[in-house]
């Protein structure tokens, strides 16, 4: 019996992994610089939404944090809009959030991506829902309530989808204090 | 080319209801069961499940002469995985929102058993056309049952067809809740459990009535 030769054995499947390999690796060279424009075009996108008076984003001189300037046609400074995410009820929650030029009030708030319960928790992504949180001081954290809010820092939780609102309220939170922080410490132009 | 086995024409119409591969041969569940909640998801998936078994059946075919019977499945997951890496980054960079909303369904379709069941039952025995016309014909088959699953399943669940992206409303939304508001169910995991299984029960009834007569 002639003795097996394993690599001249498995010589097909050596080539087609170095041809696949080399194959996917165009593709993904070809193809990256399209994905990250559209990855930064949702976030440019709605920008105008998030912060009133803006028509177009531009990713702000921040350090190391990420921050997004909202300006109005003539190129004025009109707001911030902040990248945040955090664990959700299902999976990572990514948001951003609206600020005015002071960072003293949420402007809105948006949900980029998201896993939550299918007709529950993905009510979050509702714009009802969502323009909550517009209008809001940024001086007190804000609350999620099951029943109609009270306070001015208040918001109502979506019905079933408790621990996905909790999220959403708790990201926006300790991400809009670190950047307040950041503002007010000069570090974001 | 050998002759036996079936024909080009054969292979493409058992895809499509005989050798269906949802109803009948109850493969590729997963994706069957997590993207019809809406005919957007069915549709995007039948389309990367399109390109992925076309491209895998006809490569496998031609270099089926080589392959060796102990490796022919490294071979199969290889070529696989390659071409559903394609279509990933495909949505990705073209049709974002659905490589979005589809998440890691698509690349799961690696795992999908129809695409490795085709390689091994006709590509890696027939030649190109056969193995072609059996990938759209299974593919078809496929692209029905999900059509058939997420219909109910955005109907009842959300009141439309295709609401993202023609904007359907087959049950008006001026409709006041307290007449008919969406079934939760149906967008939900249960919903998509019921109607398959509803959907299988169909179509054995059918297939014995039709046996009968």
């Amino acid at each position: 019996m002639k003795k097996q030769n394993y690599i001249a054995d498995a010589w097909l499947v050596i080539l087609l992994s170095l041809l696949f390999g080399g194959g996917l690796a165009g593709v993904q060279a070809s193809l990256k610089p399209r994905i990250d424009a559209n990855k930064l075009g949702d976030t440019l996108s709605q920008i105008p939404a998030l912060v009133p008076g803006s028509t177009r984003g531009e990713k702000a001189d921040a350090g190391e944090a990420v921050v997004y300037k909202a300006l109005d046609a003539a190129g004025a400074t009109t707001g911030w809009v902040i990248p945040a995410s955090g664990q959700g009820f299902a999976d990572r929650l990514e948001l951003l959030i609206g600020l005015d030029a002071t960072g003293g009030r949420i402007t809105g708030l948006y949900v980029l991506d998201q896993k939550e319960t299918p007709g529950l928790g993905d009510n979050i992504t509702a714009k009802a829902w969502r323009d909550q949180y517009a209008g809001k001081a940024t001086d007190k954290p804000i609350v999620v309530r099951k029943t109609k809010p009270e306070a001015p820092n208040e918001i109502q939780a979506i019905t079933g989808a408790t621990i996905s609102s909790d999220s959403v309220t708790a990201i926006a939170n300790a991400a809009v204090a670190k950047f307040r922080t950041d503002l007010a410490g000069g570090g974001i132009h | 080319m050998s002759n036996d086995g079936p024909t080009p024409l054969e292979r493409f119409v058992q895809g499509i209801i005989p050798e269906n591969p949802v109803l009948r041969q109850v493969l590729g569940i997963c994706p069957t069961l997590a993207v019809t909640n809406t005919m957007e998801g069915a549709m995007t998936m039948t389309g990367a499940v399109l390109f992925v078994l076309v491209c895998a059946n006809v490569l496998i075919s031609l270099i089926r002469g080589m392959l060796k019977p102990h490796l022919r499945i490294l071979v199969f997951t290889l070529t696989i995985a390659a071409f559903v890496t394609v279509a990933d980054r495909l949505l990705a960079a073209f049709m974002y929102d659905m490589s979005k909303q589809l998440g890691p369904y698509i690349p799961l379709i690696i795992v999908n058993c129809i695409i490795i069941a085709r390689c091994e039952i006709c590509a890696a025995k027939q030649g190109v056309w056969t193995a072609f016309s059996d990938a759209v014909g299974q593919s078809l088959g496929f692209g029905l049952a999900l059509g058939c699953i997420a219909t109910v399943r955005e109907v009842l669940g959300f009141g439309t067809w295709f609401g993202k992206w023609l904007g359907w409303h087959v049950i008006p939304a001026s409709i006041p809740t307290d007449v008919w508001s969406p079934w939760v169910i149906m967008v939900l995991p249960p919903g998509a459990f019921l109607t398959l299984g509803l959907l299988l029960g169909a179509t054995n009834w059918m297939t014995a009535r039709t046996k009968k007569a």
